[in-house]
């Protein structure tokens, strides 16, 4: 869909939205009928993966590395405002400008103001996860200000008219073919047009939207970025990135529009060191990526002259209130977590109804729009096996299960006092009963009666609700017709008259 | 050595034969094992379906049956884990400062069944003899949680008779998740579903893991799907020997 602006000028694409999202198991439901979707997302995270883990391992420090990255982050969290005091008078003292936003309203409220001081109709963008989280496209957009994303990935997206679902590689969703069938179709619209005989190769799809994007870099007066790092100590921002597009809006334009989440600054360039090394091993399984940008406010006759930075807050210091989750702000984007997911791999990005999907949009997200307040927000921790994988890869060493638990509780907390739900009663039922050895004794005589009754082939087959929700796909062993407390009572533990509970056998499967 | 059997509240309602098959081994190791009758369960479901709250009566419970014990052995790597990882954020959470104390004293005691065997009663060989082929899920709360690494692939290799073949992608999770595979059943049936076809591709006759909560979920869809795969926790086949003159 296009959308002309009221003056003609430059037109532009419209962003879709992740607002009004169902929860995340109505939305993983459709997600795993897409068959498309299911096998591009499994070759891609396993791809990933598997590099991630064989560049991880090449260094022997890799732990002491992850222990440091941590210290680092949270030295910056326990002593946020000196160094973003510090960070503030580094980049003033650069020439560049600090802007501070507390929310997304005022973060994209300062970058329209600035871009229509300079009367302009479109801005490029680097790839940027700030700018997402704040939907600033949409806020330039209804300015009636286009915003050029020039990242492959996010280029995909924005020229499908579709949503990020993943941080790294938000077309992660999208195979080759379908890349090319979106470049015929779109670019046009936009801008240079794709050839109508284009391939699906991946050197014939860059080299589409190398055309298509140069002549934007070319033509853009002002940039839009984010950054991965803040350095306090000097005020430089750092941007890494796998395809130079970065870099041309960095240097091009006269003027560049930096959106930082406040949890981006670290303390010195030492500090930067290690990240640099954790960074793109954990993301992209490289040792280093490709392009790595730096910037130090303005140089006079080189790059912008023009240095805008704005300071998000938008939910961080929310995030810092709370002890457990505060580790969540540690996060450099790298994605690891999310390619490891095995809930992700199955249900891709769309489904967490965020522009931060898997294990840490699941805890990110809930914090930064707080809990109890809408459901598709509040079913985000519970879209966890908690199997600990992601804990396990993170570089910046956030202990995402436990998080996880921590916003359960917060979620459940947050809906007690009204009517109680069916898992509400059945959680205080079985606190009840767990708490006597005597009463689950009783239980386990309803449930061996249960057994006796539902069994075929010695399990329980297709139930009618709330039981479907396990037996519609999987059977349920029988419950055995003597519990183990029953049987130690009978025979004293074996000792006397040793008989085998009356039904040992499991999933109706003999035993040998 | 006084030792307690923490049975779980699954293995206890759902799957008796694992607690039976725990205390025939354990006696054959020489090792008396008692059964407080007060203990229920330790909580987990509860914590992490975020109902801590309500966890604080189960995790007393829990502390009350098992004080005084040298060792308290459990056959779920998962529960364990919570009574390690969890148990002191429900203790701080009640307020009570008796209960926070009992569960640090407590806590360290209580053993998975393959850490029993191999760092408490030093056993690699448990005399076991099993002469089928086999493959083992790890479990992830065995693993990654509670760190057991190779001990239950230690003691299964020492088993006679068996044959133990690799799992596909076995560090990958099963999908059940305690109250995951309710709330998002969905998911967790297509995270099962792989599951149950790499336990298929290995040509296992029987899947052996340390947590029949785990084998309930992926056993369930091996017999939906008429596998001819049975499922086994790992004390079933430790505990099982050859019957002579049978």
């Amino acid at each position: 869909m296009i959308i002309q602006t009221t003056n003609g000028a430059s037109p532009m694409t419209q962003t879709a939205t992740f607002v009004g999202m169902p929860a995340f198991p109505i939305a993983a439901k459709s997600a795993l009928a897409n068959s498309q979707l299911r096998s591009n997302i499994r070759n891609a995270t396993h791809t990933i993966r598997a590099k991630r883990a064989r560049v991880a391992a090449e260094l022997d420090d890799w732990d002491q590395l992850r222990e440091a990255a941590a210290d680092i982050k949270d030295d910056v969290l326990a002593n946020f405002v000196r160094y973003l005091e510090q960070t503030e008078a580094s980049l003033t003292a650069a020439g560049a400008s600090v802007h501070w936003a507390r929310d997304a309203a005022e973060a994209n409220q300062i970058v329209v103001d600035i871009a229509r001081s300079h009367q302009v109709k479109e801005v490029v963008k680097v790839k940027s996860m700030a700018t997402q989280e704040i939907e600033m496209n949409s806020a330039l957009e209804a300015a009636g200000i286009a915003a050029w994303e020039t990242d492959l990935a996010e280029l995909i997206v924005q020229l499908g008219h579709d949503l990020p679902s993943h941080i790294l590689v938000p077309a992660i969703h999208r195979n080759r073919s379908e890349v090319r069938q979106i470049f015929i179709r779109e670019m046009g619209k936009v801008g240079m047009p794709a050839d109508a005989d284009l391939g699906d190769e991946p050197a014939e799809l860059a080299g589409a939207a190398r055309r298509h994007l140069r002549e934007k870099f070319l033509r853009a007066k002002v940039a839009v970025s984010g950054a991965n790092f803040l350095v306090a100590e000097t005020g430089t921002l750092v941007v890494v990135e796998s395809e130079g597009n970065g870099r041309m809006c960095l240097t091009l334009p006269e003027v560049l529009i930096s959106v930082v989440g406040i949890e981006k600054v670290v303390p010195t360039w030492t500090d930067l060191e290690v990240f640099l090394q954790l960074l793109p091993r954990s993301a992209t399984g490289e040792r280093m990526n490709p392009y790595t940008s730096t910037w130090t406010g303005v140089t006079p006759g080189d790059g912008p002259q023009e240095v805008h930075v704005v300071l998000i807050d938008n939910g961080r210091t929310k995030v810092l209130a709370d002890e457990v989750g505060r580790q969540a702000l540690r996060c450099i984007r790298c994605s690891a977590c999310i390619n490891v997911c095995p809930v992700y791999e199955r249900t891709g990005g769309h489904a967490y109804g965020s522009v931060y999907p898997g294990p840490i949009g699941a805890i990110l997200t809930p914090m930064l729009r707080g809990v109890g307040i809408d459901e598709q927000t509040d079913s985000m921790p519970f879209a966890s096996s908690l199997c600990g994988a992601c804990y396990e890869v993170c570089p910046v060493m956030i202990n995402i299960p436990e998080v996880l638990v921590h916003l359960r509780e917060k979620v459940v907390d947050s809906h007690r006092g009204g009517l109680p739900s069916t898992l509400q009663a059945a959680m205080s039922g079985a606190s009840l009963i767990m708490g006597r050895g005597s009463r689950m004794s009783l239980m386990q005589t309803f449930t061996g009666l249960g057994g006796r009754l539902f069994q075929r082939r010695g399990v329980i087959g297709p139930m009618p609700a709330p039981l479907n929700r396990w037996t519609n796909a999987r059977d349920l062993p029988a419950p055995p017709r003597e519990s183990f407390r029953k049987w130690w009572a009978r025979t004293d533990g074996g000792r006397k008259n040793s008989g085998s509970p009356a039904s040992t056998s499991r999933n109706g499967t003999d035993q040998s | 050595m006084k030792v307690a059997l923490f049975v779980t509240c699954l293995n206890d309602t759902m799957f008796p034969s694992t607690g039976q098959a725990t205390l025939r081994l354990l006696n054959r190791l020489g090792v008396d094992v008692e059964f407080p009758t007060a203990q229920t369960c330790c909580g987990q479901m509860h914590v992490n379906s975020g109902y801590v709250r309500e966890a604080i009566p189960i995790v007393r419970t829990f502390v009350e049956a098992f004080e005084g014990y040298d060792a308290v052995v459990a056959p779920s790597g998962s529960c364990v884990a919570s009574v390690r990882e969890q148990h002191k954020i429900v203790a701080a959470r009640s307020g009570d400062s008796g209960l926070v104390k009992a569960v640090e004293r407590l806590s360290p005691h209580v053993y998975e069944l393959s850490e029993f065997l191999i760092d408490v009663l030093g056993k690699e060989d448990v005399g076991a003899y099993f002469p089928h082929r086999v493959t083992m899920h790890p479990t992830c709360h065995s693993t990654r949680l509670l760190g057991v690494g190779d001990r239950p692939e230690r003691l299964l290799r020492a088993v006679r008779g068996i044959t133990m073949v690799d799992l596909p992608a076995a560090d990958e999770c099963c999908g059940f998740g305690g109250t995951f595979s309710l709330k998002n059943p969905d998911v967790s049936v297509a995270m099962g579903a792989d599951k149950a076809r790499h336990v298929r591709e290995s040509g296992a006759e029987v899947l052996v893991a340390g947590d029949n909560s785990c084998l309930m979920h992926i056993g369930g869809l091996l017999t939906r799907e008429r596998a001819g795969i049975r499922v086994m926790h790992l004390a079933e086949i430790l505990a099982a020997q050859e019957v002579v003159g049978a």
